[in-house]
């Protein structure tokens, strides 16, 4: 194995141990499950726009209908959990191959708006459909049995359950990135032309991206759902398409664990700040539950301008210019040892 | 005048201490291979490079730190290789768009009496004009702005035998007139009678400087360092 | 389909034509702000909101009516728009359009947050000036005068936005920088000015807009969201190469979608994206767009 797969491979393993270590610390198994889910959003949002490089502000669609798909066909055709959550990858390929494939010629900006508008429609959709409850959602919905056989009730079984998916779909999205597929994903980000003359079928592969992108955000749509319960319109929203950019600028687009420490800060802090409620500092008395957006705006902001590569970004950019710094310092000492 | 200049895209370091000077009146060459910096040159002195370290000053006044349109305030006319024309524009709204930067800039009527053709195909828009029309119009409009240092980037490029001669003829006559020109050209023909002094260019630096009189005898060293 | 009776039928006709003038304005200011700065502006509802907050507070604080409000508000959010990009935006050059885009809304998150967190979301009225009240008989129908005076006073901004870009010394300085903005920096003209300039101008034109907003729809923290995704879809079907172009195409689907109101009422809140998504199969730049 060569370098960078042994440290994805430690990254995973390392994963996977705090993930299973965090029930035991005392979190409450909703925010953790949430994280789960909002993490695993994060991650097939990061996959397309982190490795190809084109903004996509219309995930939402794909989560939201991932939640819809596996609310209701828990909730009245009676699905076990693995089947809901098929559905649910199975809508995310569908609304991806159709979304992707209008959106896909076109570069840059005209992508993402593009984008934007198709989720919108759906959001438009959602409102209006009957099988989505408009404004209250999918509510209650069921946990079943997991293949019919494992008992899903128990919270702790749930998160064990989607914290599976997660890894595995972390791991698998890493292994796409090391296989040629992925290679060529990142030579296109890099320099579309020159993939072009190279001789591969560029759009071919952005849209295959996109689908899988799509396919994964619906399965945490799917997720989230399942695990939490409910399904509302708020899934849908285009600020939710903000919150999983916001994640993984946070933690740090492109890098593979990046878009999970994102989201788990996104959610901390969005609960924290309703939990904290009132609170004085100083002579001024705040309410902060209803300041939450203005506290992630500003932190979007903030991100933006100055801590662009995200704390992941930041962390490995340090390291790099330190084992530089080293490297030179020793060259020069080569140098004055040689002459 | 440069001194020490250098300069960087990105990552990469372009200019490497390049120091010349120019004076008023005189016309100079850039000669060099391609990516030996010399259009880097010609656009650091215009402020359009984003990392520069060096000292650049122009009729005594540092200008390293000024932004494009200040360098232009003072009297200096940047032709690209790329002519810069804008396609939307029409032909004569691409000639009146510069403002102008002195009294001394040259009215209309004389740009049309020196290059007719532009008086012919004023309200064509932009992207129909011919590559020597376009070329002449980039020269053109810098003189209208009454720039009196003029940076003239591979100005015979493409362009057919015919034009390069009106085009040749046109910076004779700007150097009658006393304008200051730096040069960068390929074409040792056209740059050979036009230059008073010629400053070989190779990584960023000037390796060999003659006078127009050294050319001559030195015209084997120039073709080898040029890979001719 | 066609027993409705004409009075509905130009009702919704000329409340489309009312929606069309806020689509036109809105996305004209988009797009200029897009051309010259590569930087789509989230923050653009948001600067719409604020001019409805803007002569809402006005009258309730300051006493000043609308029609100086209409004058002054734009200004001042102008101004509050020149200032962010001048010192917030301006780092952003050069960067993927992505940051932009992302800045711009952090910046709608924030504003939008605060005058919720003061205002709740619910929507507070705005009183029609009293020399805008009443209706008009135009023989055919009768309608408010306010709606005239919206389309009236829409057109106008409008015509004098375009005379602005398309026939003065400042405007193909616009279209030139549009263009290659380095070029234009090294022929002499301050850009960095003119990008302060054009942020601002699109910034006062969406708080026109809200200005005008004010009386007809509820003033509320939300209405720039609401409003700001259609008028995306607008500037996407009507492309970037032609200001009468944005101004006609807003106009247009404002009318399209007062239609589709009346004929097939499920669909209109999303016909503006299916014409958008149809615009695209056949003329992938955008109706009146000029790059491929």
């Amino acid at each position: 194995m060569n370098r960078t797969m042994k440290t994805s491979t430690a990254l995973l393993i390392a994963l996977a141990v705090v993930g299973v270590l965090a029930p035991m610390t005392g979190l409450y198994p909703q925010f953790l499950m949430k994280c789960v889910a909002l993490a695993l959003f994060a991650v097939a949002f990061n996959f397309f726009t982190g490795n190809v490089g084109l903004l996509s502000i219309g995930h939402a669609a794909f989560f939201g209908m991932g939640a819809y798909a596996a609310g209701y066909a828990t909730k009245e055709w009676g699905f076990t959990p693995e089947l809901a959550l098929a559905a649910s990858l199975v809508v995310g390929i569908a609304l991806g191959l159709v979304m992707g494939g209008m959106a896909i010629r076109r570069q840059g900006i005209y992508f993402a708006m593009i984008t934007l508008a198709l989720a919108q429609m759906v959001y438009f959709v959602c409102v209006q459909a009957p099988f989505t409850g408009a404004e209250d959602g999918l509510q209650r919905i069921p946990r079943h049995s997991l293949f019919g056989v494992i008992d899903l009730s128990s919270d702790l079984m749930m998160y064990a359950f989607v914290l599976a998916i997660m890894i595995a779909s972390v791991w698998g999205f890493q292994r796409i990135m090391e296989s040629p597929f992925g290679q060529v994903l990142l030579a296109i980000r890099d320099n579309e032309p020159r993939a072009i003359s190279l001789g591969y079928d560029v759009q071919k592969y952005k849209l295959s991206a996109f689908t899988i992108s799509a396919a994964v955000a619906g399965l945490a749509g799917g997720v989230k759902a399942l695990t939490l319960g409910f399904a509302g319109l708020p899934d849908a929203h285009w600020t939710q398409s903000g919150n999983v950019i916001l994640m993984c600028l946070l933690g740090g687009l492109g890098t593979p664990l990046g878009p999970v420490i994102g989201a788990i800060l996104v959610v901390a802090l969005e609960s924290r700040l309703s939990g904290l409620g009132v609170v004085q500092i100083g002579p001024v008395t705040l309410d902060l539950s209803s300041k939450v957006p203005i506290i992630i705006g500003l932190i979007f902001m903030t991100c933006v301008l100055l801590f662009r590569r995200g704390i992941v970004g930041e962390i490995s950019a340090a390291f790099a210019s330190a084992k530089a710094r080293r490297k030179s310092v020793a060259d020069d000492e080569k140098k004055s040892v040689a002459s | 005048m440069l001194q020490d200049l250098h300069a960087w895209y990105g990552e990469s370091h372009i200019l490497h201490g390049m120091t010349f000077s120019l004076q008023r009146g005189e016309v100079v060459a850039l000669l060099g291979r391609n990516g030996s910096g010399r259009t880097t040159t010609l656009r650091a002195i215009m402020g359009l490079i984003d990392r520069r370290e060096g000292i650049i000053r122009i009729g005594g006044k540092d200008v390293l730190h000024l932004p494009p349109h200040l360098v232009a305030r003072l009297g200096v006319g940047y032709c690209p290789e790329e002519r810069g024309i804008f396609a939307s524009l029409s032909c004569e709204e691409n000639l009146l768009l510069p403002p102008q930067q002195s009294s001394g800039g040259m009215p209309l009527e004389e740009i049309y009496s020196l290059l007719p053709n532009l008086a012919e195909r004023r309200q064509t828009p932009g992207t129909r004009l011919s590559g020597g029309e376009q070329q002449m119009l980039a020269i053109a409009r810098i003189l209208r702005t009454g720039a009196r240092l003029l940076l003239l980037d591979e100005i015979s490029e493409g362009l057919a035998p015919v034009i390069v001669d009106r085009l040749f003829d046109l910076i004779i006559e700007l150097k009658s007139r006393g304008y200051t020109i730096l040069l960068v050209e390929q074409n040792k023909y056209f740059a050979g009678p036009l230059a008073d002094r010629f400053l070989v260019v190779e990584h960023g630096d000037v390796t060999i400087q003659l006078t127009a009189s050294e050319l001559a005898a030195k015209a084997e060293l120039v073709d080898r360092t040029l890979g001719v | 389909m066609f027993d409705i009776p004409l009075q509905v039928l130009l009702g919704q006709i000329t409340i489309g034509l009312v929606n069309g003038c806020f689509y036109a304005i809105l996305s004209l200011g988009l797009a200029l702000i897009f051309g010259l700065l590569n930087v789509i502006n989230f923050a653009h509802g948001a600067l719409y909101m604020l001019g409805a907050f803007g002569v809402y507070l006005a009258m309730q604080k300051l006493g000043v009516n609308y029609w100086w409000s209409l004058l002054l508000v734009p200004v001042v959010v102008g101004a509050f728009g020149a200032l962010v990009e001048r010192l917030l935006l301006r780092r952003l050059i050069g960067l993927d359009h992505l940051y932009g885009l992302l800045f711009t809304f952090g910046l709608a998150l924030v504003l939008e947050g605060i005058f919720r967190d003061i205002y709740g979301s619910a929507g507070l009225p705005y009183p029609t000036p009293p020399a805008l009240r009443g209706l008009v008989d135009l023989g055919f129908m009768r309608m408010p005068i306010y709606r005239v005076w919206i389309v009236g006073a829409s057109l106008v901004v409008c015509f004098a936005t375009w005379f602005l870009i398309e026939r003065t010394r400042l405007g193909s300085y616009l279209r030139a920088g549009t263009e290659n903005a380095k070029m234009v920096q090294a022929l002499g003209i301050n850009v960095p000015l003119m990008v302060t300039f054009v942020y601002a101008l699109g910034a006062a034109l969406a708080a026109f807009a809200g200005v005008l907003a004010a009386p007809i729809y509820q003033v509320q923290p939300l209405m720039g969201s609401n409003i700001l995704i259609v008028t995306f879809a607008v500037v996407v079907i009507g492309g970037l190469g032609s200001t009468a172009g944005a101004i006609a195409t807003g106009l247009a689907l404002g009318v399209i979608e007062g239609l589709s109101k009346v004929f097939y009422p499920e669909v209109s809140s999303t016909i503006v994206f299916i014409v958008m998504a149809l615009v695209l199969l056949v003329r992938p730049a955008g109706l009146f767009g000029r790059e491929a």
